[in-house]
């Protein structure tokens, strides 16, 4: 296990090595002068020789590499040009709630996808298995910004003076604020230090945090915040869920060890959840974690539609007021997040499936 | 005669499974009847696709979608199994009547060990503490000569070779010491000295716990040496059916003669192999008549016109018990059938 | 097994033996509900797109004021659902530049089959030269492709896609430019195990050992192949591609306004939606729509040409 755990590790090393290789290509690519580039077109003679130097663009470009990696290695993603600040406060801000969002839609997209894809399968060519398989069909044809615009609209205007009612945009209600952790704690710190941005990082996670301070306001009116974006974020991965789950349990029921199971004298729905479902886990699980890219790119959409302040709604920004350092950052930074959880799913594959330990 | 004396364990009345596909309704098994007495081996043998597997699943009620028992009666200790709910049919699955499959080590769970598969038959069938399954398990595996039993109930399928898991399987389907088991086609996906072992294992264990077996197979050598009756199976329909020594000694059908011709005798020096001509008929759209006068070589021999015209009825020789479907010793409305049964 | 092995021999194989292959294939798509919903919708598409000009009341630009009596983002007028018959008809409204949406979502359907056809085309043609080309050499060479691909892969393919163009710079032919290269490494993914899967078979031994170049090889005799996958594959990706081009120009890095392009028209209305909801709603189910025909379809072809790639998706 250690020494699958440590080659799968070994094997994503060339994969950043790559992605960061890509990345700085394309950073290079940009029409004019790097330092135009990263620093905006405002950057004066003066300033940009300094960058240069700092950023070594004077020296040849396999030294200006290894001083790009250097730097993305050590968390410094440089400075962002529309809001004069470092990156990587940013990114500690802004992150969690991404993170936060996409957890909520994964989860919505796993607790009704993987259900609705094992009775699709169990009931194959019944009316249910059909509304399934439509609904799921429709369910990837959507664009995930047009969803969450519908969504808005449904259940912000036309549910608005029902039970119903989801508020449409933020994070929050107005007038409501969460109090982080280690403030309410009185947690000693330095401002500015590693451990204070430690700190903040965790306590951006406003579920977390309101769930560890006991906030049941805040976790409420989060929540609540971020039911319609999870929705909207999480309806395409469901249906490819469903869809994924269907076609694994149906390719697993034909097998024969089903029918022993059965021969057995076990019981039709013990044979589909134990014998069937764990077999058929192993690709439901890689496609989990293929949509986690999916969640990324649509979290930029959805966090724009909804007000929400993630990462995706601030790389739109940076998108628009072509602030590369942001760009380049945050495709850094989620390429190599879904390295991760790509690896997460490999070494999953080990608790599933007995015959992955030998290789 | 032996037959008519003892009370059968299971008897197979005019079973027909049809199954509803896209391209027709294929006739896999289409009204076969046969009895199976306590503690004897009948073997079933056939081609590929001449309902032998159908028919062992009928009985197991294991028929999916879109196959269906269109027809008949499959008797087990005075009850019909096609009658029972599926709760009760549940009971007598692995527990009464359990079966064996042609390839062992697919047949097994790859994600669960050897041990926690052959416990789960102790815990659907009754209430067993888990250690008291565990113990169990491991004395199966040591009857069914698994070495290193204590071991082997923590690996999983793939750690084992072909012959251990249906070893594996046999266990399984012997824990509960079942009146039948069906055994379909046991060795045919082993080494020929693997398969030996089975077989004697298979033998041994009969022995032991009086069980019934149906041997499904289209090896006529393992039926020689393995079975006490054989019955012949072609295109869904039972053609031949006797003790074993009468069968070989005296084989009645074409076909059978056929298949026996084809099976290549050690010691006798042939030019080549004697072929049966031809296929297996589909199963959607069958000749007219006899099922096997497209291929058969009599027919044409004996100038039997009524061959492709209607369909001959079993016939019993009640001496012997040898039963035979086949027009060369059946009358019938205008023709005289050339031998007498 | 039985049912199966038993259709398979006799009177079912001697109906198809004497029609080619692609006939088989053909009978075989059209068994499949979906391939036909999928090739209905898009048939209708293609009818749609062809004949915009004649179908589309409006040109796509016209500005109607001073022309009608009609105001900005004004809500759709339907004669058969009540709206009073001197008023202009404009089923799905009025956009916020004064334009009959209806003859901009018409003309849309030309922008996103072209976006559709044209990215894949190119990702299938660099992608097939690309997988052919590692598979048949072997060796360092399919090493270097292959690894470079896998990095490509291993970037959210949109988020590579908006990296791209905000690189390149906004605008239509840049997005389309950057979704046909995330696009790549699937097909050359797809060629390459299928020219991997060939290139020891005994016909391409025989091809090699009469003398074949290996030109000639690879194209006459190993990449017919890939064929069956590629179309497979095609065909959902022309979805996934009208998808990511739509959600491009969403955000304002694909097409440019004035242009007719769905995801364009509902960006630009997007803050809208409580006010005029029409001007989402229809681009959006246009969207899904045409996106929707591509996925039956191609999941029909999946099912029908070949269903080992259900498992492998």
């Amino acid at each position: 296990m250690i020494q699958y755990t440590i080659r799968r590790l070994l094997l994503a090393i060339p994969v950043i090595f790559g992605i960061l290789l890509v990345t700085f290509t394309l950073s290079r690519m940009i029409p004019g002068e790097p330092c135009k580039a990263m620093l905006g077109e405002k950057a004066t003679a003066q300033v940009c020789e300094q960058f240069t130097k700092q950023y070594g663009l004077d020296k040849p470009i396999p030294v200006q590499f290894a001083i790009f990696m250097g730097n993305m290695l050590r968390g410094d993603f440089g400075e962002s040009i529309r809001f004069s600040r470092p990156v990587t406060l940013i990114l500690i801000e802004r992150l969690p709630t991404t993170i936060e969002l996409g957890i909520f839609a994964l989860l919505i997209a796993c607790v009704i996808g993987i259900p609705a894809g094992i009775l699709s399968a169990m009931k194959r060519n019944s009316p249910l298995d059909v509304v399934v398989m439509v609904i799921s069909n429709i369910g990837v044809s959507m664009p995930v910004y047009w969803l969450g615009l519908m969504l808005a609209y449904f259940f912000a205007l036309v549910l608005k003076d029902t039970f119903l009612w989801l508020p449409p945009t933020g994070r929050l209600t107005a007038g409501i604020t969460s109090i982080p952790f280690f403030q309410l704690w009185n947690f000693p710190y330095i401002s500015g230090t590693f451990s204070h941005y430690m700190l903040q990082f965790f306590s951006n996670f406003l579920i977390f945090n309101s769930i560890i301070t006991g906030d049941w306001k805040v976790l409420g009116d989060s929540i609540k915040h971020l039911i319609l974006p999870a929705m909207a974020l999480g309806t395409i991965p469901m249906a490819i869920i469903a869809r994924m789950t269907r076609s694994s349990m149906l390719e697993v029921l034909k097998q024969d060890y089903i029918r022993t199971a059965k021969a057995k004298g076990l019981q039709r729905n013990l044979v589909i959840l134990k014998h069937a479902l764990r077999n058929a886990m192993l690709p439901i699980i890689t496609i989990i974690g293929l949509e986690v890219g999916i969640l990324f790119a649509g979290a930029l959409l959805t966090e724009t539609i909804f007000g929400l302040s993630g990462v995706g709604r601030i790389l739109y920004e940076a998108i628009t007021a072509r602030d590369y350092p942001i760009i380049q950052a945050f495709t850094v930074v989620i390429a190599i997040g879904y390295v991760f959880i790509n690896l997460l799913v490999d070494l999953s594959y080990v608790f599933i499936d007995p015959r992955i330990r030998l290789e | 005669m032996m037959e008519n004396t003892k009370p059968s364990l299971l008897e197979v009345q005019n079973l027909v499974t049809y199954y509803y596909t896209d391209e027709g309704v294929v006739k896999a098994v289409d009204g076969v009847d046969f009895k199976v007495y306590p503690g004897e081996i009948i073997g079933l043998v056939g081609e590929s696709g001449c309902g032998k597997s159908v028919t062992s699943l009928s009985i197991m009620g294991l028929i999916e979608s879109p196959g269906k028992i269109v027809n008949g009666k499959i008797n087990f200790l005075e009850r019909n199994l096609l009658e029972l709910g599926e709760s009760e049919m549940q009971n007598v699955r692995g527990a009464q009547i359990s079966m064996i499959f042609q390839q062992p080590q697919s047949s097994l769970n790859p994600v669960f060990t050897i041990g926690s598969q052959i416990e789960e038959v102790f815990q659907i069938h009754g209430k067993i503490s888990k250690n008291e399954a565990a113990d169990k398990a491991i004395e199966l595996l040591k009857l069914v000569g698994i070495p290193d039993a204590v071991k082997k109930t923590h690996a999983y399928p793939h750690e084992m070779s072909g012959g251990q898991a249906q070893r594996v399987m046999i266990a399984m389907a012997l824990a509960l010491s079942p009146k039948l088991l069906i055994a379909d086609e046991p060795t045919t996906a082993l080494d020929v000295t693997i398969q030996a072992q089975i077989l004697n294992l298979l033998a041994d264990l009969r022995r032991k716990f009086n069980t019934s077996v149906i041997l499904i197979t289209h090896d006529l050598g393992v039926i020689a040496e393995m079975a006490d009756r054989v019955a012949i199976m072609y295109a869904g329909k039972i053609i031949e059916q006797s003790d074993v020594q009468s069968l070989f000694d005296h084989p009645k059908h074409p076909y059978t003669r056929g298949l026996i011709a084809s099976v290549p005798v050690m010691g006798e020096i042939k030019e080549s192999l004697d072929t049966i001509p031809g296929n297996v008929p589909n199963l959607i759209d069958l000749p007219i008549g006899c099922r096997f006068s497209t291929r058969c070589n009599a027919r044409e021999e004996y100038q039997l016109e009524i061959c492709n015209k209607q369909e001959p009825e079993l016939q019993r020789n009640q001496k012997s018990g040898h039963e035979v479907r086949c027009w060369l010793y059946q009358d019938g409305e205008g023709h005289t059938a050339p031998f007498k049964l | 097994m039985t049912a199966n092995s038993s259709t398979i021999n006799g009177n079912a194989v001697k109906d198809y033996r004497s029609n080619s292959l692609w006939r088989l294939t053909l009978r075989r798509i059209l068994r499949q509900r979906s391939a036909i919903i999928g090739m209905v919708i898009l048939g209708f598409l293609l009818v749609v797109a062809i004949f915009a000009d004649v179908i589309a009341p409006y040109s796509p630009y016209q500005v109607l004021i001073g022309v009608e009596d009609v105001n900005k983002r004004q809500a759709p007028c339907i004669h058969l659902l009540g709206c009073p018959a001197d008023q202009p008809q404009h089923i799905m409204g009025i956009d916020g530049n004064v334009r009959d949406e209806f003859s901009r979502i018409i003309h849309g359907t030309r922008v996103s089959l072209f976006v559709g056809f044209s990215t894949v085309g190119v990702a299938i043609i660099i992608g097939t030269l690309l997988g052919a080309i590692a598979g048949y050499a072997g060796g360092w060479l399919d090493n270097l492709i292959m690894r470079f691909l896998d990095v490509l892969l291993a970037f959210p393919s949109l988020l590579l896609a908006i990296t791209i163009v905000s690189v390149l710079g906004k605008g239509l032919q840049n997005a389309l430019l950057a979704i046909a290269i995330v696009s790549i490494p699937s097909y050359a993914r797809v060629v390459r195990a299928s020219v991997l899967s060939v290139k020891e078979t005994a016909y391409v031994s025989a091809s090699r050992a009469l003398g074949g170049n290996h030109a000639h090889i690879l194209f006459g005799r190993i990449l017919p192949n890939a064929i069956a996958p590629l179309i497979v594959r095609g065909t959902l990706g022309i979805g996934t591609a009208i998808l990511d081009a739509a959600a491009l120009s969403f955000i304002g890095l694909g097409a440019q306004p004035p242009l007719a392009e769905w995801g364009q028209m509902l960006g630009s209305e997007r803050n809208q939606v409580f006010t005029a909801p029409h001007l989402v709603f229809y681009p959006g189910i246009a969207i899904m729509l045409t996106v929707l025909s591509f996925n039956l379809l191609g999941d029909g072809l999946r099912d029908a040409i070949d269903p080992r790639l259900r498992s492998a998706e």
